[in-house]
């Protein structure tokens, strides 16, 4: 007989596994009955398991043994230690992304010259949840306006804003009652992004016995913004707010990088003693995701992009992030 | 004849043009004039029969006649329309002359709807348009639960809150936070890396003495620390109910948004331990020098 007969000549009742030997070269896989096949590769994996405890309970007792002298246990992997690693990781001594981000388009907001200014608008006729969350967008920034959109070409605003000393835009595109897309264009000829946004939670829905966020200045958190990309994109949400944060509103914007999400949030803080803080969440959560990233203004025709997300070129490795 | 045409598939066969709903009945054959299954519009139920139909922007009368219905390839004589609206019009009461009354009239009200919609469609395409992206529904779920993993790997609130304390730690919140003891283990801290850089300097019984000093001092401190704490404790359980009316009177007010007032007394311990502070702090500062 072949390698596999050993196991098809028996009558259906399975042979004990000391008693059959199979060749080294045997392979589950090779099993052409599907049942047969389907209960050796079930045993296969009993097997897999039972060494897997046996290895760890040695594992445990070596290091009890050993007592003080075990090697420190091993750091699980997870995707954000096993990422790959960016090029274009900013390094917190770099001199040349701090020149360049000295003389970039938010240098002027980093250098107090400008007073963040911001205009919110939809997509052309938004829907009820859209201009809520509008609302609540415009309660979170501070100095900010919703205008709403009547058939306006972008083209035609970003001059008329300008003009009115905007400093920033940002347009939320709806779908279907819900607000999926978020442009943010700084204004004097500054950078566009165009985000997709998801999980939209108005203020209502959010599980918190909060007040309405006050008209304090929030402090802001940037986390997690490595990459160079992420460096200016994290300078375009800090733009967003006031340079100098009230910290007697005691108010905190999050914007949070995971993975290429960014996660906001906007919270109360209050500090117990000087090692717990308690948080409760206020204001509309949202996550975003950047699609693209344009060097002027908005412009969907001749804009120059900095940064497209292309899915079959970027999406191929699951441990590379860009942000 | 156009009447056992009728009898045959209007009324009683089956006509594969015929469209029929609840109320009514549609024809949806291109030559048809109004669009409905009628005696008067069905185009083969109907020798003599005229419609316009607009190709490419242009519009078009159809006639036929019965001289043509033993030709099928030329039964349909199309007449170009002028684009003026008058003078097509003209032109259909031209061409149509002598037709019966219903299907001149037809004719002309089918032209005008479809000029009007000829030109809103002119002026959307001048408009911005809607581009419509499909979605896809792989990606979408892809994306969806990568983000749901996202979240929870980034543990918001644990990232936010140790945030905050580094920042308090930071000391970018300047004077508006007391916390004694941060300040205190500071001024430890700053003791030990004095003393431990004297005694290394010296011989290690002085080391000894040195560390029996600090941890003496530390100690009585401690103690008096936990004393002055167990007091103030007991002193404000007899006053937790005022405290307790001051918070509530401190939350309302806040709702009301008077959160600058109410800062410092919302904080019961931080409000003690100021107390104690200006009391202690510079017996220590003496007992280490």
């Amino acid at each position: 007989g072949g390698p596999g007969e050993g196991s098809v000549v028996e009558d259906g009742a399975p042979p004990a596994p000391e008693r059959v030997l199979f060749p080294p070269t045997f392979s589950v896989s090779e099993i052409k009955n599907k049942q047969r096949r389907h209960f050796m590769f079930l045993r296969w994996k009993q097997q897999q398991r039972k060494e897997k405890l046996a290895a760890k309970k040695k594992r445990r007792k070596e290091r009890e043994a050993l007592g003080d002298k075990a090697p420190p246990k091993a750091i699980p992997k997870t995707i954000e230690n096993q990422r790959v690693y960016d090029e274009t990781t900013v390094d917190p001594n770099d001199e040349e992304v701090a020149f360049d981000e000295a003389t970039d388009e938010f240098a002027p907001y980093f250098n107090r010259q400008t007073v963040p200014k911001i205009l919110i608008t939809t997509s052309d006729r938004p829907r009820g949840r859209t201009v809520r969350f509008c609302e609540q967008l415009s309660t979170v920034i501070p100095n900010s306006h919703v205008y709403y959109r009547r058939g306006l070409a972008l083209k035609r605003i970003i001059p008329q804003c300008i003009a009115r000393d905007f400093t920033d835009l940002i347009v939320i595109n709806e779908d279907r009652n819900v607000p999926n897309g978020l442009v943010l264009s700084h204004l004097p000829d500054g950078p566009t992004a165009h985000f997709r946004m998801s999980s939209v939670r108005l203020r209502k829905e959010i599980k918190r016995k909060g007040k309405e966020p006050t008209e304090h200045v929030p402090e802001v958190i940037l986390n997690n913004f490595t990459t160079r990309l992420g460096h200016s994109v994290g300078r375009m949400f800090a733009s967003l707010f006031p340079h100098d944060p009230q910290f007697i509103g005691r108010q905190v914007a999050t914007f949070h990088n995971q993975r290429d999400y960014i996660f906001f949030r906007f919270h109360r803080y209050i500090f117990k003693s000087e090692k717990k803080v308690g948080i409760q969440e206020l204001g509309p959560r949202f996550t975003l995701k950047l699609r693209s990233l344009q060097k002027g203004t908005f412009d969907s025709k001749f804009g120059e992009y900095e940064w497209i997300h292309k899915r079959r070129e970027m999406d191929t490795s699951r441990r590379k992030f860009h942000l | 004849s156009p009447q056992v045409v009728w009898d045959t598939l209007g009324n009683r066969q089956f006509c594969s043009y015929k469209i029929t709903t609840k109320t009514q009945n549609f024809c949806r054959n291109e030559y048809n004039l109004t669009g409905l299954c009628n005696r008067s519009s069905c185009p083969l139920a109907n020798s003599q029969y005229a419609t316009i139909r607009e190709e490419k922007g242009r519009c078009y009368l159809y006639m036929k006649t019965i001289e043509r219905a033993a030709f099928p390839r030329r039964l349909w004589e199309r007449v170009l329309l002028s684009k003026n609206y008058e003078k097509a019009l003209e032109e259909i009461d031209e061409n149509l002359i002598y037709w019966p009354r219903f299907i001149r009239h037809k004719c002309k009200q089918r032209f005008t709807k479809i000029t009007q919609y000829l030109i809103r469609i002119r002026k959307l395409t001048l408009k911005r348009q809607r581009k419509l992206v499909p979605l896809r529904r792989k990606i979408e779920r892809r994306e969806k639960r990568r983000e749901e993993k996202a979240l929870v790997a980034a543990q918001l609130d644990n990232a936010i809150e140790k945030e905050l304390l580094e920042r308090l730690k930071q000391d970018t919140y300047g004077d508006i936070y007391n916390f004694p003891i941060h300040a205190f283990d500071k001024a430890l801290q700053q003791q030990e890396a004095e003393s431990e850089s004297e005694s290394e300097a010296e011989k290690e019984e002085e080391e000894d003495e040195d560390v029996d000093k600090r941890e003496f001092v530390e100690a009585d401190s401690d103690l008096s620390d936990f004393e002055d704490m167990d007091k103030l404790e007991t002193s404000s359980e007899e006053e937790q109910e005022e405290e307790a009316e001051v918070e509530k009177k401190a939350k309302n007010s806040k709702s009301k948004g008077k959160t600058p007032l109410k800062g410092p007394a919302r904080r019961k311990r931080p409000y003690i331990e100021i107390e104690y502070e200006e009391e202690t702090e510079p017996s220590t500062k003496t007992k280490a020098a």
